[in-house]
């Protein structure tokens, strides 16, 4: 029989949106399946911060104090990827959980190639899509960095899948019945030997939106025609709440950071909107943005492969369109 | 000290996709097979461990003949000797690739092992850690740093917004992201020289996967965008487009 544990990700003790995604696909998979459901956090919140999954459909939540497993190998450490992925493996091994689900974020992608091995699991990494047919799952998974989607089938008993970040739906429902239980390391074994790579320290840049993550991006291209003039990226993303982006040719030329960088070779996003300025629309770049939501261009070449794929778009001059579109935001924002 | 490079070679991110007869796969033809671009960047920090402080270095792939020509780039970039795992088709998965290289590599027993981040083609970001598990190993993946003192490691890892400071111990594994080093162009003496360099060749030790590949498609084809032709005299329109009708402002 199957059964799913959902593994929601708390960093810095807090729920991204990514976690509420992960909490309403795990309650919907579980109706399809007709299975239970629950929920595991590692984390220091208190049970009330944790019972916010509960607007998502969460009801049981197991809790493991993140201190409390620190403790383990003396403390003095942010986290232990490896000691993190044992606690997953064991507790659902001792639960006989069959299905486990991740974020596909930075963090969900280092710890479920471990958990997969530790519970004798297929992994299918950053997928967008779950379907159950006759009680076998297949999922999609975008490939060549999106240019093709595969579907594929689950051949194993246990699974464990990674939730590509923005695709998969965050439902509130309309009551909250959480109940938060918790467990500790010694019932799931975890002993300093599983601390065989610890996180000392975590350094996040200030007030910066990751692409990633982001919501809305704004991208700046080999058109920009210098680092000088990236301010007016800038201006515009802080205008919308949005993340700067860059093509890999300008952060190849160093005048962007490669954490900036979306692409084959970069950062694959799908945010709700995608502003791409001065960017031609090379073949590996589209790969990594072309499931955004909404995506407009702005260049001066009406022939740019970037109009491709665009939902909207201005061929004009960039440095005059920039400005004037910053102040067009401004007045309905 | 023994060094592992795992390479993989994957269709050139310039490549546009079409489907095979099969609809399961790729159609290959025409297609130029290149490194995986993030194992030049593992390539090259074993490389430069080789040459600092001296080094056995080996590169290893699993897959078919075709996946020689990942270790003759390793080559010229200056590792010294390849294993080519053979796979027994070209139907397998990631716990298959993890398995047999991880076989292989329980066998050379390297003190250090890179892999690049990911391979550009699957994009899983998988088989590091899986191979790393299968051989109880500690791995860090998606690194932009690294520095060696005996057998203690420190790693800075790129993150979401930031990075984490990671320490661990040898033998490990380590998963390569651009940013760790400048890769380099192989000359051409190093390029003729790979050519006649021997590769070993090894049998492949398992083939059950757990995951089967049904159909693959491309993404469906979008619609025509509205495009607005008057320059900074359309910005307003623009907005108005992208507040009334797309809804997302």
């Amino acid at each position: 029989m199957a059964k799913i544990l959902a593994y929601i990700e708390s960093k810095e003790n807090k729920f991204k949106n990514s976690a509420f995604e992960t909490v309403s696909e795990a309650k919907r998979l579980s109706g399809v399946l007709g299975c239970d459901f629950a929920s595991l956090v590692i984390s220091n919140q208190s049970a009330d911060e944790i019972k916010v999954l509960g607007e998502y459909g969460a009801e049981e939540i197991f809790r493991l104090n993140l201190d409390e497993m620190n403790s383990v190998k003396g403390g003095n450490i942010k986290y232990s990827y490896s000691a993190i992925s044992k606690a997953v493996s064991e507790f659902a091994k001792q639960n006989g959980y069959t299905i486990i689900l991740f974020s596909g974020t930075g963090f969900g992608k280092a710890l479920s190639p471990a958990v997969s091995i530790l519970t004798d699991s297929a992994l299918i990494p950053d997928i967008t899509g779950i379907s159950v047919n006759d009680g076998v799952i297949s999922v999609t998974k975008p490939v060549y960095a999106g240019k093709a989607f595969a579907e594929i089938k689950v051949n194993s008993e246990n699974v464990v899948l990674s939730l590509r970040p923005n695709v998969f739906k965050a439902e509130k429902t309309d009551s909250n019945n959480a109940k938060v239980t918790d467990i500790t390391s010694a019932s799931l074994n975890i002993s300093a030997d599983d601390f065989s790579t610890v996180v000392t320290e975590v350094v996040l840049s200030q007030g910066k939106i990751d692409v990633a993550e982001a919501d809305k991006i704004v991208s700046g291209g080999r058109g920009m025609k210098g680092p000088e003039n990236f301010h007016l990226i800038e201006e515009l993303a802080s205008v919308i709440g949005a993340a700067t982006g860059a093509s890999r040719a300008v952060v190849d030329a160093g005048w962007r950071p490669h954490s900036e960088q979306v692409g084959q070779t970069g950062k694959t996003v799908s945010p709700g909107l995608y502003i791409a300025c001065g960017i031609s629309g090379a073949i590996q770049h589209l790969a990594g943005m072309s499931s955004s939501k909404c995506i407009v261009a702005i260049n001066k070449d009406k022939d740019a492969p970037i109009f491709q794929v665009a939902d909207y778009g201005i061929i004009g001059d960039l440095f005059e369109v920039l400005p004037v579109l910053k102040e067009e935001f401004k007045k309905v924002l | 000290m023994k060094i592992a490079v795992c390479v993989s070679l994957v269709p050139d991110s310039t490549t546009k996709v079409k489907i095979g007869s099969s609809g399961k796969s790729i159609d290959e033809n025409g297609v130029t097979f290149i490194l995986n671009p993030y194992d030049e960047f593992a390539v090259e920090e074993a490389v430069q461990l080789k040459e600092k402080s001296g080094a056995e270095t080996y590169a290893i792939s699993f897959g078919t003949d075709k996946s020689k020509e990942a270790i003759k780039k390793a080559y010229q970039m200056g590792i010294e000797k390849g294993i080519l795992i053979k796979a027994s088709g070209d139907d397998y998965d990631s716990y298959t690739v993890a398995k047999n290289l991880a076989d292989a590599l329980n066998e050379l027993k390297p003190d250090l092992i890179f892999f690049g981040k990911q391979s550009i083609d699957f994009d899983g970001m998988a088989i590091p850690g899986m191979v790393a598990t299968l051989l109880n190993l500690p791995y860090v993946n998606v690194v932009t740093k690294l520095d060696i003192n005996g057998s203690e490691i420190s790693a800075e890892r790129e993150i979401e917004g930031g990075k984490e400071i990671i320490t661990s111990t040898l033998p490990a594994i380590i998963g390569a992201q651009k940013g760790l080093n400048n890769p380099r162009y192989p000359n051409l003496k190093s390029i003729m020289a790979s050519k006649s360099k021997p590769i070993e060749e090894k049998s492949s030790t398992y083939s059950g996967n757990k995951t089967e590949v049904i159909s693959m498609n491309l993404p469906p084809a979008k619609g025509k965008g509205k495009i607005l032709e008057n320059g900074a005299d359309s910005a307003a329109e623009l907005v108005k487009l992208l507040r009334d009708e797309a809804k997302i402002i």
